[in-house]
């Protein structure tokens, strides 16, 4: 196995294992806010002690690994062919070592290729960088969070909702709503305003690596990320769809440019094993964050 | 909200002594079944005139296994040491789905429950109440704790043809932890739940 592959290995065992921190403490705080004793509480209280469990083990914090959905940043001149190849190799081995639960399930006749390697799996997206360094971050999106995904095309007349921004609130705590515990909450919430139908999603899923604390830079954003961080609490649907005080622990919100006829919200829905790791090569020297 | 130990078999009266918001910890064999085996089992065994020859051995483990017993929605991962089959990670998958088989497999067999997350529907919650059944909700994603609980995988079912997270795994649990979300008696929090944050929604949407 190649060395790059090796540290692709890596990066797995991690995202798999290990829960990012801002993440385990925005539910450490949600577990302050709920009754003791509750559903809710002991939901919490359980998330926490598995994920401590997991870290561990290293066992995976959850045993729906998702797919591995790679965001690749590379300098110039690199060969996207040969950097595919290596992530399939580290995929298909982190699957050996049980890091990733085999998930790759052929469309038509139900079969599980066992590896995690198929037809468009795992998700890889290249862009090139002006950067000299290799990044690569990694998403784990398990499949119950990625159902309750939704895409809204604006305006939405059910909901009253018009082409702009309280337009997007209103979509948003209506996906919310509709998701209620099923896509394990307290969920982490990616969403993209514009773009087609197909980017939308790849544009949403990205705004998941911002941690919990980033800022959006663009006012009106930052703005509707925290109403909406507010908001959606406010639904009362709490850990689990058990009822209690957090529904959501980020909200984060990306712009493309859309077509004068489209004006699409998509929703991505991320559970609250928001899986998301990082890694840089400069010189042959690997840093994870 | 009382915190009860059952073993599985689970009699009628002791499901029916459970209300929404009890927390349990259940201890027994129990049997994992998602998508795939569901399918399964209304194809082959619930909804058909005839058992098949070549499942009828499976039918009748099945039968024995969940007589008074629990299947849990559930695609593990796990790992083969020294021949014996070990769950390393065993957090519940999504219930819904299931939610257009669960009613019928739960009469067929005479099921006491089923352990999964996110709550079921109306035709699961009335066969609770039918047939004396709860829906356990264990934490989502709590994988490696629930994990933890089981104790012995004693075989498997269909692992080949459905693949590792579908197949039907025959497990003992100890002191595995759930929530009843659904009781027999025609109350499930999921609606509660449902309710208060629909007049949220309408309250927030102005």
């Amino acid at each position: 196995m190649s060395e790059l592959t090796e540290h692709l290995v890596e990066l797995i065992r991690r995202a798999s294992t290990e829960l990012p921190a801002d993440i385990e403490g925005a539910l450490q705080a949600a577990r302050q806010r709920e009754q003791p004793g509750s559903p809710a509480e002991s939901a919490l209280a359980a998330i926490l002690e598995n994920v401590a469990l997991a870290r561990r083990g290293p066992a995976p914090v959850c045993q729906d690994t998702g797919t591995p959905i790679f965001y690749i940043y590379h300098p110039r001149g690199m060969s996207t062919g040969e950097l595919r190849a290596q992530i399939e190799a580290a995929v298909a081995e982190a699957t050996r070592r049980s890091y990733l639960r085999p998930n790759a399930v052929d469309s038509l006749n139900g079969r599980n290729s066992g590896n995690n390697l198929g037809v468009g799996f795992p998700v890889i997206h290249f862009t090139e960088w002006g950067e000299d360094a290799l990044r690569v971050d990694l998403l784990l999106k398990g499949g119950g969070s990625e159902n309750v995904g939704i895409q809204y095309s604006l305006p939405y007349d059910p909901l009253h909702a018009g082409r702009d921004l309280e337009g997007v609130r209103k979509v948003v705590l209506d996906g919310v709503y509709r998701a209620q515990g099923q896509g394990c909450a307290p969920g982490v919430l990616g969403i993209a305003i514009g773009g087609d139908r197909g980017t939308g999603y790849v544009h949403a899923k990205e705004q998941l690596f911002r941690p919990l604390g980033d800022v959006n830079p663009l006012p009106e954003l930052a703005a509707l990320e925290e109403r909406l961080l507010r908001e959606c609490n406010e639904l009362g649907i709490g850990p689990m769809g058990f009822g209690g005080q957090t529904t959501v622990l980020g909200v984060k919100i990306g712009t493309y440019h859309r077509l004068p006829a489209c004006y699409f919200v998509t929703i991505a829905y991320m559970c609250w094993a928001c899986r998301r790791a990082r890694m840089d090569m400069h010189d042959g020297q690997v840093t994870y964050v | 909200m009382t915190t009860v130990d059952l073993t599985i078999p689970i009699s009628e009266a002791d499901i029916r002594a459970l209300r929404v918001g009890d927390t349990v910890r259940l201890s027994g064999v129990m049997v994992t079944g998602r998508d795939a085996a569901h399918k399964y089992m209304i194809e082959n065994f619930v909804r058909a005139t005839a058992v098949p020859e070549s499942e009828r051995a499976l039918y009748e483990e099945l039968r024995r296994l969940l007589a008074g017993g629990i299947i849990y929605h559930c695609g593990p991962v796990v790992r083969q040491r020294d021949g014996r089959w070990e769950f390393v990670a065993a957090g519940p998958t999504t219930s819904i789905r299931e939610e257009p088989y669960e009613a019928d497999v739960i009469a067929h067999f005479g099921m006491r429950g089923v352990i999964g997350k996110g709550g079921m529907g109306p035709a699961t919650l009335r066969a609770c109440q039918e047939h004396g059944a709860a829906y356990l909700h264990a934490v989502g994603g709590a994988a490696t704790l629930i994990a933890d609980t089981v104790k012995e995988v004693l075989t498997v079912y269909k692992k080949d043809e459905f693949g590792v997270p579908e197949a039907f795994w025959v497990i003992r649990a100890e002191h595995f932890p759930v929530v009843v979300t659904m009781d027999s008696h025609g109350c499930s929090i999921h609606d509660e739940v449902e309710a208060l944050s629909r007049q949220a929604l309408e309250r927030l949407l102005g």
